[in-house]
């Protein structure tokens, strides 16, 4: 079927650039399908459920990882119009993603199911698309749930935006319902793009991926002038120039155009095998008569969170590099470096976003490559100005961590909102008190719903601070953060010794205070972990040379068959082969034998399972 | 039921062995020079103990798929195979007549068995011959009986003195029963007579092993067998331990109960001369079992019994009536078989013979052992001044944890 957005080179003012801005399972992937659906790009039969999501983990986790969009005919009173969807990314390590798509658009759909309100992720995005400008056209979904309850969230989403309760919009994705309506809104709502057409060309990246057959395609909004094929363009952050070897579009399929215009959102294809080579908010320019100035809000990725990945089967470590070295081909803000932990054998210090950057990355190592994964507790990056006027060091690892020359450390911390019922208040502020939260301010969104806003180091946020806010709340509330500078802080280094040998993958950093309390923890996790071994084995955790908890593993006592007759002889030799080939896959730690099963296991904190992920 | 048969009840995997029983040159090269034994399985019980998992049926288990005739002829067979396999066979040094229950056969069906033993390889003048008997099916007429046909060894299934740890077993015979037993193979004129104990029943106190062990001192006896209980998958009494009936056997008391064991039998002039035997003197050692330790050859004849020939090990079908046809049609039994590398036999020298009171010979490690070794003397596992003079030597700890030994020297 062919249609007005199958040419290129629309008048901008007939052109809409939106995206749509919605918790994790509020139901933008539906409402993404069913626009698709709508509009005809996707006939009934080749429907697939969330369409524009495309890694199986993806789809698993039901959050969409990488930004998709797409472009889309409307026609409202007779006139053909030409939408962009932009899909972004839904969670908070990829907010810089998200910006960039946002800055790629005129109007923002807020998506919030009608059972749920609005969480704290869509309450950061939204906020962030409101800085940009955005024409904010504010939406109900799954209004057909029992559970619905649209008055009351559309008041409270009508309190956030400063607008009419009548003006929030109520569509059901699933059935389809008040999605034309939606449709219509967005046009009559979001601004028509801006920019000069005989302006040398200027295209945001607002997202690259690695594709197997394609090498990398870059997704761009054009800003200004015009990107055609067969012309050479320039990466304005790194100067590096490129053949274009094809411009097009998405519907939903990517379809070579003869170019894209002002306002226009496309794909282009360059030859380069690395998304490092096309950053995502780097402005793009044709080489011959170029643009002097990139577009503002260019940043390089920056990893927040470190964690050491270790193949449970030494031998798996240049196979670990590979996979690493290709997941990199589609995953700019994934940093990598060996290193060698006494305990683990070799390993990459790699660098994340953040947590579910970290899950995410392991996940797919484990999954697509089929490897065998120990990582270890995770970390921020600490600065540590050392006493004798030598300097400074960044410590992305605790190993790192300098003895004795300790003056003053900085931590970083984040600006973090909460959300959640009314009735939690006392206990978030109790947890957060424990985790050296700072309370910034609380606003009532509605009667029952209030939102929180601290100060809290980072390293508090990613150890367990979300699990625990989601068990005190009973999973209601929801939290965002943000990176928000630093802070001096009392933090010590926490050994734990097995024999009088330390484990390197179990130091960590910690705030003094809670020193004891990681010492007892892992203490009593290993003692339960770690086999008995032949010979007495001390757990000790130690800060420097103090130690500050103990616990002891009892040397074994009784290790024999009873019984070696004729009979036995053949089992028992096959027996002790297996044991022996068990006992490779026992890591040592001076002369205890650590099974890989235990340091898994003490490294996982204990409710890891559904960090940030929202969707079960 | 009784404990040193050589035939628990899971085969291992082998490669097949050939229908005639023939066996490489090389595995029958020596053959003489080392101690040669026979060993009998007899397959029947009159009921199943919970805890056994040993290659036993009860009649009812067989229906009349097999019989003791049926298995006496196949023994024969069997036997006649083996003399032709190991051609100029030497005489039988040891024979021990293990199960099942051997006493049930009666004196007339166990002195069939040990003619069957005379006629293919013939029994040297000096031989031990062993059965191993239930307390509850013998008597002073049946022990005078064995021991005119021929038997010098009794081996009894004692297991404990305490009735309430006899019912946990299924055990049917009374608590002195076993005692009188002994007794009355003593006054039959066996010079040598074993006790078997099972320690670390679920409910055993102490005093119950105590009482054990004093009645196996009042019994006279010059050799003692003592086990660990063990729940083997697949039995009654893992049901019952599984579904929380019975308490799992714990290690730490395990190991307690076979200080107390060594303690008591050594303070009464029973020594340990092998992890789980005690004897009073090098004579009562029972020389049918050296051999399995000290790499000697044997053949083992009945269901599901295992042998050993210079380097060779296979065992037969499992079942009494599989067995009986396979030798009716004139096959050997043997169900599969493995021939031992030269790593396998030093590992099996390692494994076995650190069992033993006398030790293993250090040279017979290599130099990662060798090192290993002089680290287990310093966690008093290996004893100093055995090693000193060139001999792992097991330590009482060491005994406890010999098999972490076999680890580190292998």
């Amino acid at each position: 079927m062919s249609t007005f957005a199958d040419t290129t080179f629309t008048p901008p003012e007939l052109i809409r650039n939106f995206c749509i801005i919605a918790h994790i399972d509020h139901g933008k992937s539906t409402l993404a399908d069913r626009m698709l659906q709508i509009t005809g790009v996707v006939e009934e039969r080749a429907m697939r459920a969330q369409y524009l999501d495309r890694m199986d983990i993806e789809r698993e986790r039901g959050i969409t990882i990488k930004a998709q969009n797409v472009r889309l005919p409307w026609q409202v009173d007779g006139q053909n119009h030409v939408l962009h969807m932009i899909d972004t990314p839904g969670h908070v390590d990829f907010t810089y993603e998200v910006s960039r798509a946002l800055e790629a658009c005129e109007g923002a759909v807020l998506l919030v199911d009608a059972a749920q309100g609005i969480e704290a992720q869509t309450l950061a995005n939204l906020y962030l698309a409101l800085e940009n400008d955005l024409a904010i056209i504010p939406v109900l979904n799954k209004i057909d749930l029992p559970a619905a309850d649209p008055d009351k969230y559309a008041k409270e989403i009508a309190h956030i935006i400063g607008c009419e309760p009548e003006e929030v919009l109520r569509v059901s994705a699933k059935s389809g319902l008040g999605v034309r309506e939606l449709l219509d809104e967005v046009v009559l709502k979001v601004p028509a793009p801006q920019g000069d057409a005989d302006a040398p060309a200027r295209a945001m990246i607002f997202d690259s991926v690695y594709d197997t057959y394609r090498g990398v395609v870059t997704y761009i909004r054009v800003v200004d002038g015009k990107i055609t094929p067969r012309e050479r363009i320039r990466m304005m952050s790194t100067n590096a120039t490129h053949e274009l070897l094809e411009v097009g579009i998405i519907s939903p399929e990517p379809k070579p155009s003869v170019g894209l215009g002002v306002g226009e959102v496309g794909y282009l294809i360059t030859g380069v095998k690395d998304v490092r080579q096309s950053k995502v908010g780097d402005t793009v320019t044709s080489e011959r008569k170029g643009a002097t100035e990139p577009l503002a809000g260019y940043r390089e990725p920056k990893p927040m969170v470190y964690s050491g990945l270790y193949p449970v089967d030494g031998s798996d470590y240049p196979d670990l590099r590979e996979a690493l070295d290709k997941l990199q081909l589609n995953d700019a803000a994934l940093t990598y470096e060996p290193e060698t932990s006494a305990a683990l054998g070799f390993g990459f210090r790699c660098g994340f976003l953040g947590l579910l950057h970290l899950e995410i990355t392991r996940d797919r190592l484990e999954r697509e490559f089929g490897l065998d994964l120990i990582s270890t507790a995770p970390n921020v990056v600490y600065r540590v100005v050392l006493d004798d006027g030598t300097g400074e060091l960044i410590v992305t690892n605790p190993s790192d961590w300098p003895t004795g020359r300790v003056g003053e450390i900085f931590e970083p911390i984040t600006r973090c909102t909460i959300i959640a019922p009314s009735d939690y208040i006392g206990t978030i502020m109790e947890l957060c008190q424990t985790k050296r939260g700072q309370l910034g301010g609380m606003d009532y969104l509605s009667e029952d719903r209030v939102e929180l806003r601290y100060t809290m180091p980072m390293a508090e946020i990613i150890f367990d601070f979300f699990d625990a806010l989601k068990s005190r709340t009973r999973g209601y509330a929801s939290l965002d953060y943000e990176e928000s500078g630093e802070q001096s802080a009392e933090l010590v280094k926490v050994d734990i010794l097995l024999q009088g040998e330390p484990v390197d993958a179990f130091s960590a950093i910690v705030h003094k205070d809670a020193a004891y309390g990681y010492g007892t923890r892992m203490a009593t996790k290993l003692r339960e972990l770690i086999p008995r071994q032949q010979f007495e084995v001390p757990i000790q955790a130690a800060v420097g040379s103090r130690v500050i908890a103990r616990e002891t593993i009892r040397a074994i006592r009784k290790d024999v068959l009873a019984k070696c007759y004729g009979g036995d002889i053949t089992r028992k030799r096959k027996l002790l082969e297996k044991q022996k080939e068990g006992k490779k896959r026992m890591k040592m730690v001076g002369r205890v034998e650590v099974p890989q099963e235990a340091f898994v296991a003490a490294l996982s904190t204990d409710e890891s399972s559904d960090k940030g992920k929202g969707k079960k | 039921m009784p404990h040193t048969g050589a035939v628990p009840s899971t085969l291992p995997d082998g490669d097949p062995a050939p229908a005639d029983g023939a066996l490489p040159s090389s595995a029958l090269r020596g053959l003489g020079e080392r101690p040669f034994g026979v060993y009998v399985h007899v397959p029947f019980c009159a009921t199943r103990c919970g805890y056994c998992d040993f290659n036993t049926y009860t009649p009812g288990e067989l229906g009349t798929t097999a019989s003791p005739e049926s298995w006496l002829e196949g023994l024969r067979r069997e036997l006649d195979l083996a003399a032709g396999v190991l051609g100029s066979a030497p005489p039988a040094e040891t024979v021990f007549v293990g199960g099942g229950t051997p006493s049930l056969l009666g004196v007339d069906g166990l002195t069939d068995v040990l003619d069957a033993v005379r006629d293919s390889f013939g029994l040297a003048a000096d031989a031990e011959v062993t059965t191993e008997s239930n307390p509850e099916s013998t008597s002073a007429e049946f022990f005078a009986g064995i021991r005119a046909a021929g038997y010098t060894r009794v081996s009894l299934g004692m297991q404990s003195a305490a009735r309430h740890v006899l019912a946990v077993l299924d055990r049917t015979h009374t608590p002195g029963r076993a005692v009188a037993a002994a007794r009355e193979a003593a006054d039959a004129g066996f010079a040598h007579v074993n006790l078997d104990l099972i320690y670390g029943t679920p409910g055993e106190r102490v005093e119950d092993l105590r009482a054990s062990l004093d009645a196996v001192l009042a019994a006279g006896v010059d050799h003692v067998s003592a086990y660990a209980l063990i729940v083997e998958e697949g039995t009654a009494l893992a049901r019952r331990v599984r579904r929380g009936d019975l308490p799992a056997p714990d290690d730490d008391r395990l190991a307690e109960s076979y200080e107390l064991v060594d303690s008591v039998l050594s303070a009464h002039g029973l020594d340990w001369y092998e992890v789980s035997n005690w004897a009073s003197s090098a004579d009562a050692r029972c020389r049918h079992n050296l051999g399995y330790w000290l790499g000697g050859d044997w053949w083992g004849a009945g269901p599901g019994a295992h042998s050993h020939v210079g380097g060779v090990r296979w065992w037969n079908v499992k079942h009494p009536a599989r067995y009986a046809t396979l030798l009716a049609d004139g096959a050997s039994p043997a169900a599969g078989r493995e021939t031992l590398t030269d790593d396998d036999r030093r590992i099996e020298r390692v494994l076995l013979e650190l069992r033993l009171a006398e030790g293993l010979p250090l040279d017979t490690l290599d130099d990662t052992g060798r090192a290993n070794a002089s680290d287990a003397v310093a966690d008093g596992l290996l004893d100093r001044i055995a090693l000193a003079e060139g001999r792992c030597v097991l330590t009482a700890r060491g005994r406890l944890l010999a098999d972490a030994v076999v680890r580190r020297l292998t």
